[in-house]
């Protein structure tokens, strides 16, 4: 579904990302995981269109989406929640979601409905400014806010952040089950442990460099893997 | 008693056309966290138009209807103006430190200004009568304008319909979010440089509307006539706390009213440097203003 050729980004002046090529098949969850300053997050904010890559192509489906801006590229059916949940604290509960579907021009009921159903306190607080919401209701609602896009691919980056582990529990089943509606998924983690179990196919990223590559369930098992990212 | 009855009048006369200004700075500010020097140089050339306007359409209209189609094209171009200025000399610098910005807003303001020297050789110009707005009424035995009435009400219209248009509509919904985050809003797919330009664009057309309810109680213009107005609404829209859209109308309406009360006194040429000393008695007491937000990355 999403191809990445060769893609180099340089950012604030260092190259962050140097040449990677990875792909993300429909309908599967792929992560890439990774130390701190790995690369992780500027491939996603490339991908998002945020940054212009320096070389490499990017492909949805058949076609080229490099360079695009990012409400093209949300258009195209592609969506980021970004790191540190960044929900609009003075906007209602309501008005988020609303906001994430700022591009589409037909009815959202439906899928207002289909975002309480899988977050069930979001429509109990939908009337709240989302600023005074907890750091796991508010990861939650910049879940739901990305849904509200009707995405192909949703990107999610680092969604344990600051989370209760049993909150991450929960936001980690609520992908799974995202998931099995038909969304693809890419995501990344240091949480190296919970991203291996959901993951299908699975990235190593060390300094800009993919170094290593399998499902889910064969890095888990992999000693390199373990002792670097699994403690 | 009259005496008090015309100080007042004119205070919330004078408020009002603040108000108008004050609106203008504060949503751009609230937006691109810029203090846009230009808006006030914006509020004269938009007061300039109506001289010419009224005079070229005047040659060939009825002088009613040249009026009103002059008004329209004033209100039309004062917008393209502040758009125009936006996006040549505030949007190739989004990338750049703020003050650059800022600086750029200085140079727009001294561009326009001269440029108005240019056109006006310098000479004042006497602004036309509008219909209505320029006839007298008696109030209260206080001989006064239509104008000083209606402003009050036509500010209330407009600032109902503001926040209207930024509470409960999608386009008023993206101004929020952009204000509070550029990137996350581009990852909702909003285009933020139109929605900075929505802000020029309404921040524009309301100093024009307030360029025609204030120029109808002055004789002239002359191409300073926008700096001091637009200081004092600057003034206005600290004191109500830069940002906030009900802070910048109460802040104008205060600054209007004292500025109406001292030149009422003996001490009237003192009054410009009262507005001031308000502002630095401001800053000092309360950085943010009446209703301002509390943020610590400011310029």
């Amino acid at each position: 579904m999403l191809k990445i050729d060769g893609l180099r980004v340089n950012y604030g002046g260092i190259e962050a990302v140097k040449g990677i090529t990875f792909q993300v098949p429909e309908r599967q969850i792929v992560t890439l995981i990774g130390a701190n300053g790995a690369g992780k997050s500027t491939t996603l904010r490339t991908i998002a269109g945020l940054v212009k890559p320096s070389a490499g192509r990017i492909r949805l489906q058949a076609e080229d989406i490099t360079g695009m801006s990012p409400d093209r590229i949300v258009s195209k059916g592609i969506t980021l929640v970004p790191e540190g949940r960044r929900v609009f604290p003075d906007l209602t509960v309501l008005e988020n979601l609303k906001i994430g579907a700022y591009l589409r021009k037909d009815s959202l009921e439906d899928d207002l409905e289909w975002v309480y159903s899988l977050f069930p306190r979001l429509k109990e607080r939908s009337w709240q400014a989302a600023g005074t919401l907890s750091g796991g209701e508010q990861q939650m609602l910049a879940v739901g806010r990305a849904l509200m896009s009707r995405p192909k691919l949703m990107m999610m980056d680092e969604p344990s952040l600051g989370l209760a582990p049993l909150v991450v529990k929960d936001i980690f089943s609520i992908i799974k089950k995202v998931n099995e509606q038909g969304v693809t998924i890419l995501l990344i983690e240091q949480n190296a442990n919970m991203a291996l179990h959901i993951a299908d196919t699975a990235y190593v990223l060390e300094t800009g460099r993919i170094t290593l590559t399998g499902t889910g369930e064969e890095l888990l098992n992999n000693e390199a893997v373990k002792k670097a990212y699994l403690g | 008693m009259q005496f008090a009855l015309s100080i007042f009048l004119s205070g919330i006369s004078l408020g009002g056309q603040y108000a108008l200004i004050a609106i203008g700075y504060t949503l751009v500010y609230g937006i691109l966290r810029l203090i846009n020097f230009a808006h006030g140089d914006v509020f004269m050339v938009a007061g300039l138009l109506m001289v010419y306007l009224s005079a070229f359409l005047g040659s060939f209209l009825s002088p009613g209807a040249a009026i009103g189609v002059g008004l329209i094209l004033v209100l039309a171009l004062t917008v393209a103006l502040g758009f125009a200025i936006e996006r040549a000399a505030y949007k190739p610098l989004r990338s750049a430190p703020r003050m650059s910005v800022m600086i750029s807003a200085i140079g727009v303001s001294y561009l326009l200004q001269n440029f108005a020297t240019y056109i006006t050789g310098g000479l004042p110009q006497t602004y036309p009568a509008l219909p209505l707005l320029s006839n007298n009424v008696i109030i209260g035995g206080v001989s006064t304008k239509v104008v000083t009435v209606v402003t009050p009400f036509l500010v209330a219209v407009l600032v109902i319909a503001l926040t209207q248009l930024i509470n409960h509509t999608k386009v008023g919904m993206a101004m929020r979010a952009v204000a509070k985050d550029f990137e996350t809003s581009q990852l909702m797919g909003i285009k933020i440089n139109n929605v900075i330009s929505m802000t020029f664009v309404i921040g524009s057309a309301l100093a024009a509307v307030g360029s025609m309810l204030y120029f109808t109680n002055y004789p002239s213009i002359v191409p300073l006539s926008g700096s001091l107005p637009g200081l004092r609404a600057f003034v206005a829209a600290v004191f109500g706390g830069i940002g906030s859209i009900p802070g910048a109308v109460v802040g104008a309406f205060i600054v209007g009213m004292s500025e109406s009360i001292i030149k009422g006194s003996p001490f009237s040429i003192f009054s410009d440097a009262f507005t001031f000393a308000l502002l630095i008695v401001i800053l000092v007491v309360k950085p943010t203003g009446l209703f301002g937000e509390k943020v610590t990355d400011k310029v």
